[in-house]
């Protein structure tokens, strides 16, 4: 068990998280970062979905790493994502109607999802099942962060809401003039609020920093 | 390792199919489960629009409490074409709007349920099917026995942009359609008109009897509304209009 959760291991949950975070560092994902974000609720439900499929994904590349042929690679890699989302897609309508039907595109979205591209290629090819699992919960986990902290923001700035709670109004703040940002609905804000924490975490974060 | 063209040929293939097999047996035994859950949102849609599912979320088996609540409430249904005639033989439910909508005006099925309230009181609930940004955007609409003044309304859409055409599903968008006619004062149809520019805006134009705001950032989709709202009320307009002649 201690091997399991070794702090080599852990690394691999607690690194995207920050220092290495796909979205920020690794400038990753960006696309279904800008679409899924205007409410709360998508963006987690979303986060959960790639955390599942890529999760799998890794296990499976990382079991069958050493059969791929090299130069198919990344076809295998594709085939193997587009089957689980699928699977996960066609279970979630059988099962879990409601749920399948919030998530109705990003299901699709998961596939395109460069992050999943980028972990199968540059670690599960390369590293037994165990940590390329660990490694798919920890990239996805540092995606949702992300993906929570710029729901938050536009959520609040753009619709008024937290989790659908209409917390501006219940604060009043209508009444003295207040009025939503319609801006921040649209994906182009999405943009520059990740640009905002990519500048606050890089001035923060020493390994970050730039040495010029 | 180096890997002949033999191997990577083999290696796909047998890929390739075990793959398909799976989805492929996946998709056949969820299949049922899907057509179920398709069948009881059919339902779900047609009560919401008559605004029978307030308790659906206390029920404790909801596919259950739909059943039942569709069994009670919705004592009849008839087919009718764009003529206005009524089709005998063919069962209402059953009518995939999907397929009616591709088809031509004149070949048109179209499916009116007919709801029975506690107070005794008559709807008449229409389906409704058309195209947003993304993809297909559907609904039911109740009108009350002028066959003229919207009772009820409910829409969805499979692949709108959450917060801004996703919003069409939210009581916001959904309840100023209520009470509005579809027929003006000298019984030209009107449909209804979704005026872009917000809050307020279908104020501003001054029709408030036909008229309804649009979301805004939401445009395209809620021009599709308005679009399948003209096209299909087109189509059963017709109906409607006999039906306040007798």
């Amino acid at each position: 068990m201690s091997e399991l959760f070794s702090s080599k291991n852990l690394k691999l949950l607690t690194n995207p998280l920050n220092d290495n975070n796909p979205i920020t560092v690794q400038v990753l994902g960006i696309c279904s970062a800008l679409a899924v974000t205007v409410k709360l609720e998508p963006a987690v439900v979303m986060t959960f979905s790639v955390m599942a499929v890529l999760a799998a994904a890794n296990v499976v590349i990382a079991a069958l790493r050493n059969t791929i042929p090299n130069r198919i690679r990344i076809i295998v890699q594709l085939v193997i994502i587009a089957a689980l989302v699928i699977l996960v897609d066609q279970i979630l309508k059988a099962f879990l109607y409601d749920v399948s039907k919030q998530l109705s595109v990003f299901v699709g979205l998961i596939i395109t999802n460069c992050i999943l591209m980028g972990r199968l290629e540059a670690f599960a090819m390369g590293n037994k099942p165990w940590p390329a699992f660990l490694d798919g919960i920890g990239n996805a986990a540092g995606y949702g962060i992300i993906l929570v902290i710029i729901a938050f923001f536009r959520e609040l700035l753009g619709s008024g809401t937290i989790w659908y709670y209409p917390i501006v109004e219940k604060l009043g703040l209508y009444k003295i003039g207040y009025e939503n940002n319609g801006l921040m609905i649209l994906p182009p804000m999405a943009l520059i609020v990740v640009g905002i924490i990519i500048w606050v975490q890089r001035s923060k974060n020493k390994i970050l920093l730039e040495s010029n | 390792m180096k890997q002949t063209n033999t191997y990577i040929f083999v290696y796909a293939s047998v890929m390739v199919i075990a793959v398909a097999a799976i989805l492929s047996f996946a998709a056949m035994s969820l299949k049922p489960y899907q057509e179920k859950n398709r069948e009881i949102e059919k339902k779900k849609y047609i009560l919401q629009s008559v605004n029978l599912t307030k308790d659906l979320d206390k029920a404790d088996n909801k596919d259950k409490f739909i059943e039942n609540e569709y069994k009670k409430y919705i004592t009849n249904s008839i087919v009718i074409n764009s003529k206005g005639e009524k089709i005998e033989g063919v069962d209402a439910f059953s009518i995939s709007m999907k397929v009616e909508m591709s088809k031509p005006s004149k070949e048109r099925k179209l499916p009116i349920y007919i709801c029975t309230l506690d107070d005794g009181s008559v709807k008449y609930i229409v389906s409704l099917r058309g195209k947003g940004l993304w993809g297909p955007i559907w609904g039911n609409l109740a009108f009350d026995n002028d066959f003229n003044t919207i009772y009820g309304v409910v829409f969805d859409h499979k692949a709108e942009t959450p917060g801004l055409g996703a919003e069409i599903t939210k009581a916001f968008f959904q309840k100023p359609f209520l009470g509005k006619t579809i027929f003006d004062e000298s019984d030209n149809f009107t449909s209804i008109h979704v005026y872009k520019g917000g809050k307020g805006a279908a104020k501003a134009a001054g029709d408030l009897k036909h008229g309804v705001d649009a979301i805004s950032g939401g445009t395209i989709t809620s021009r599709g509304v308005e679009s399948m709202l003209k096209t299909c009320l087109s189509d059963y307009k017709n109906y409607f209009k006999n039906q306040n002649l007798n």
